[in-house]
């Protein structure tokens, strides 16, 4: 086996001239990604960087109100915490929506943003993949991709990004907050991740020697409706085929003062539908213009062979989610047994 | 029964399951033996073509590389009569995932980090992957899998289906599945002097030591086979796999014990897959639904390793009567991984099928479809002519008909939602023949009052140290706590593999026979026994495999109840219950396990499970419990298992039917019944998944009758 260093960070500065030293190291977090990915030989690191001790697991209220969660707070912890459940309940469905409880007990926040995508060619050193060896071509391409992506992808790369959480991140304007040698800096969720062009073995903006310390979810998304909801071949311990997390605020006239809506399992990063919510703002609250924003929306989808389904998937999801969201414009017969 | 105890039918207690969730049971990769070293294979990275060349110097150089073995240099085998265990004899590459090199190291690390290192070049050749019904390469076999005839024909099926008032042609697909056992197939060889120990996950230890005293040219008496415990294997362990023959020559060569413990990712390539089938189905019908035909036929695949086809027709030759019908099989050979046994083989994708198509043919006739199958019960085995030996399906239907308030169905499709929630109920009947071989076996009475019971049965994961303990002590007419059971070692009497729900009727005839001779020995004794005890031996050879008069199977029903959802398509059970005829049940706590298992398995095949070949590269995409999705607790609701006593003499001393199967064949189709009356669409390829589901939803189909905003 590649021998690889193992340094346990005691402070953020610590792990990022730890990160710096190295342009092979990676920073282990839950380790339920990275381990695997080692044992494929897909992840060839140098130096492991623990990041596990540092003093980042506590969900806070900042002055402003909004709320802070460090990058090793552990997924199961953050769904469950108040102050999510009570304010984000979209970032807490999404958060148990994913993975196992196993798995939610030991992944980080950090590490969920960081995960790699799902696609088997990518895991799987005997073909080609661009995102993995860049230069040798996609083989998912050609071979089977009904998991893959139908919007934003390159010629070179058609993978998803697997995250629940970070789809609920992207919705509720969420901040991801980094550290490296040039100091502090926060970036907005939806823009953390990348889409893939030409370079798709790039999956996020971090810089090299950069590491998360936290993501910030802004007082100004806190406490409106939000949800989060996922459609997979099984009922739990699943990736999304299709995704969709919404946070929606009426006007007292029934109109949209405030949508936030991105989809996951669509693309390389979490998609934040900006089309659909430039048509929503401002317009009737109905299921008939949450349709026409989402079909908007999804007209740069350019499907493959053979993953045609996640579009009208996607447009169900997203339309289910707004209505719900949305006050009854009538009575929610909906909601009984015999509508 | 000659027994007078009363151990037999009680829920007695699994034996070793304390050992198990204690981790006291050894597998057959952990056993620390002094100066164990690990193997690990290197699979081809090509569909079809050839090894030109193996650079194994980059591995060898790798630190605690003891060995690496190719064709080149690998011990020459004896022709195996199972060819996928010719591993490392030549350079064919026949699949993507063949082996073509073994790693040898002092850690699996080490031994992982080597198999990455060897360098092999191929001489590549296109590669065809794709199975269609219309294959040009399709051929009608010999025989299909376990000796059945490919084709079976009487009447005239085809001018039944031309003449009848009521017709029913559709076609079917069942994607490939996989075993996917917890455990992974793994083995450990060691050699002493000429002596080989071999520690293997196998649902056989009698077979894998003939195989590899075949292949290694050594008497059996050299041999022993540790089965102790297997950690599932639903037929992929059923004969031996490459792992066990890697095993031996690691250890031959490196004169160490070697592990061969196969990687999750190995398994879809080389331990077996249940074949794809598509299946066309003609049913003809009177107006008052009595069949007049019945066709079903199939089209599979296998690789160019060797023939290997799935029984899949076969149950339409024993459930209905039809005065005229054909069954036939074909099957094409491809550059795919070699198909083997799996869950049900034969029955559980064929009665998928064929109770599908019954499903269709009661909505074509407005007939309830559990009246249906019971107005068409034949009197004898349609194909054979033979009586049964016992046949309750009917009284499985209206029993389960009965728990589960099947009169309160509306048959009506579409026709009750919860919001956006289509739901819906459906029914199929299952079978399963009734399979027995010979075993022998030995039973002992010792001097402080116990008895031991040995036999080289193994167990899967069901009980078979308990249910055989049971069985010798009803026969002895002792309290159960006196008897032990000593299994899954090939030094002890022989006895036929766990498999084709065989195992209890097989190894527990022969230990009746061996406790009722015992019992004969003892009545004529008085004193003390010997401190060795006295023992009696039995062998069923010659009465477990005579040819009965009686046609043997197994009967069953299962109801089941869906909701789809139609905002994703996607669709969850909400119940289901099975109501199953298979003899006398042995040990109602391991029975009730291994029908809800066999159920729970159905639900799988139904909604969760199948493996894509993928066209460009020939290998199934899903390798992992990530991707392949066997259904996780969240998608297994209330299942409920029942029986019905039967008292059939025509089959063992125990009066016993295989229970390990029945309970899977038939339960994916009560769930697709269930899912077309939910909908009002019928889909007709597995598994039933959101992205079919949906489209279908979506399509030309009746207007939902209630819909999710009202």
């Amino acid at each position: 086996m590649k021998p690889f260093g193992y340094v346990r960070a005691a402070t953020v500065e610590e792990a990022a001239e730890a990160l710096a030293a190295r342009p092979g190291a990676r920073c282990l977090g839950g380790g339920t990604n990275l381990v695997d990915l080692m044992k494929l030989g897909v992840e060839r690191p140098d130096v492991l960087v623990d990041v596990g001790r540092l003093p980042l697991d506590t969900v806070e209220e900042l002055p402003d109100g909004s709320v802070r969660a460090g990058a090793t707070v552990r997924n199961s912890d953050l769904a469950a915490h108040p102050l999510v459940r009570d304010r984000y309940p979209a970032l807490s469905q999404a958060l148990l929506a994913g993975a196992s409880g196993q798995l939610r007990n030991a992944a980080t926040t950090g590490g969920n943003l960081l995960q790699r995508t799902r696609c088997p060619h990518f895991q799987d050193l005997s073909k080609p993949c661009n995102k993995r060896a860049p230069g040798s071509g996609c083989g998912a391409r050609e071979g089977t991709h009904r998991d893959h992506a139908v919007l934003g992808h390159s010629e070179h790369c058609i993978a998803t990004h697997p995250s629940d959480m970070a789809v609920a991140l992207a919705a509720l304007d969420a901040r991801v907050e980094l550290y490296g040698g040039q100091g502090a800096r926060a970036v907005p969720a939806d823009r953390f991740h990348r889409l893939p062009g030409d370079h798709p073995e790039r999956d996020t903006v971090i810089r090299p020697g950069e590491l998360i310390t936290g993501v910030v979810l802004p007082a100004a998304t806190a406490a409106l409706p939000s949800a989060y909801r996922k459609a997979r071949d099984r009922a739990s311990y699943a990736f999304a085929l299709a995704s969709v997390a919404a946070v929606l605020d009426t006007a007292d006239d029934g109109t949209v003062a405030h949508v936030g809506l991105a989809f996951g399992a669509l693309a390389h990063k979490p998609w934040r539908a900006e089309r659909a919510e430039t048509a929503l703002r401002g317009a009737p609250a109905t299921p008939d213009s949450f349709a026409r924003a989402v079909d908007l929306e999804l007209e740069a989808a350019r499907p493959l062979r053979d993953n045609g389904y996640k579009v009208p998937l996607a447009r169900n999801l997203a339309v289910d989610v707004l209505t719900r969201l949305a006050p009854p414009v009538r009575p929610a017969r909906h909601l009984t047994e015999d509508s | 029964m000659t027994g007078t105890g009363t151990a037999l039918g009680a829920p007695a207690v699994r034996r070793e399951g304390r050992r198990k969730v204690t981790g006291g049971a050894r597998y057959a990769a952990e056993h620390p033996l002094a100066d164990r070293v690990h193997a690990r294979p290197v699979p081809a990275t090509v569909a079809r073509g050839r090894v030109t060349a193996v650079d194994t110097a980059a591995a060898l150089a790798l630190p605690g590389v003891l060995a690496v073995l190719t064709h080149e240099n690998a011990p020459r085998l004896a022709e195996p009569d199972d060819p996928t265990l010719a591993v490392l004899q030549d350079p064919g590459v026949p699949h993507r995932g063949w082996y073509v090199a073994l790693a040898v190291a002092r850690t699996p690390e080490e031994a992982r980090a080597a198999a990455a290192a060897v360098r092999v070049e191929y001489a590549v050749e296109e590669h065809d992957v794709t199975l269609t019904a219309d294959h040009p390469e399709a051929y009608e076999p010999e025989t299909a899998n376990a000796g059945y005839p490919a084709r079976r024909e009487y009447g005239d099926p085809d001018g039944a289906f031309a003449s009848a008032p009521v017709r029913v042609d559709v076609t079917y697909r069942v994607p490939p599945l996989h075993n996917h056992p917890m455990e992974p197939h793994a083995s450990t060889a060691r050699w002493e002097g000429d002596r080989l120990l071999v520690h293997t996950s196998s649902q056989g230890g009698t077979a894998v030591r003939a195989t590899l005293a075949a292949l290694f040219g050594l008497p059996e008496d050299r041999i022993t086979v540790d089965t102790a415990h297997v950690g599932g294997g639903f037929g992929s362990k059923g004969t031996p796999r490459p792992d066990v023959v890697l095993a031996v020559m690691a250890a031959r060569e490196t004169g160490r014990p070697v592990t061969v413990a196969l990687p999750r990712r190995h398994l879809p390539a080389v331990v077996g897959h249940r074949a794809p089938t598509l299946h066309r189905l003609r049913l003809a019908a009177g107006a008052d639904g009595r069949l007049t035909g019945l066709t079903h036929e199939i089209v599979t695949h296998s690789s160019r390793v060797k023939e290997f086809v799935e029984q899949a027709a076969v149950p339409a030759r024993v459930m209905y009567a039809a005065p005229s019908s054909r069954t036939l099989h074909r099957v094409v050979r491809l550059d795919v991984p070699t198909p083997s046994w799996m869950r049900a083989p034969g029955e559980c994708p064929g009665m998928y099928a064929l109770e599908s198509a019954v499903d269709e043919l009661a909505t074509a006739l407005g007939t309830d479809p559990v009246e249906l199958r019971v107005l068409n019960e034949p009197e004898r085995e349609p194909d054979s002519g033979k009586p049964f030996s016992s046949r309750h399906l009917t009284e499985c239907l209206r029993e389960g008909a009965r728990r589960f308030g099947w009169d309160r169905r509306d048959p009506r499709p579409r026709s009750r939602a919860e919001g956006p929630l289509l739901v819906g109920t459906g029914v199929a009947a299952a079978t399963y023949p009734v399979l027995v071989r010979p075993s022998t076996a030995e039973a002992r009475a010792l001097p402080d009052g116990t008895f031991v019971v040995r036999v080289n049965a193994t167990d899967i994961g069901t009980g078979a140290r308990t249910v055989l303990a049971q069985v010798a002590a009803d026969t002895l007419g002792v309290p159960l706590e006196r008897v032990r059971t000593e299994i899954g070692d090939s030094d002890l009497p022989p006895a036929s593999l766990a498999g084709g729900s065989s195992g209890t009727a097989s190894w527990g005839w022969a230990v009746h026979d061996a406790c009722t001779r015992l019992t004969g020995r003892l009545g004529g004794l008085t004193g003390r026994l010997p401190d060795e005890g006295i023992s009696a031996r039995a062998d069923t050879a010659g009465r477990a495999d005579a040819d009965s008069p009686y046609a043997r199977h197994a009967f069953g029903a299962h109801f089941a109840e869906v909701t789809v959802d139609s905002v994703t398509g996607e669709v969850r059970v909400r119940r289901m219950l099975g109501v199953f005829a298979a003899g006398r049940i042995l040990n109602a706590r391991t029975a009730r396990s291994q029908f809800i298992g066999g159920m729970t398995m159905g639900l799988g095949m139904a909604l969760t499970e199948g493996s894509t070949m993928d066209p460009a590269f020939g290998d199934f995409t899903e390798s992992d419990l990530a991707s392949y999705h066997v259904p996780a607790h969240a998608d297994v609701p209330a299942v409920e298992a029942h029986w019905i006593d039967e008292d059939d003499t025509r089959l063992n001393p125990m009066g016993s039917k295989g229970i390990g199967e029945i309970g899977n064949v038939g339960s994916a189709a009560a769930i697709g019944n269930a899912v077309h009356h939910a909908t009002g669409v019928r889909f007709r390829e597995l598994p039933l998944t959101p992205d079919k589901v949906l489209a279908g939803l979506s399509g030309p189909a009746p207007a939902p009758t209630s819909g999710r905003d009202g």
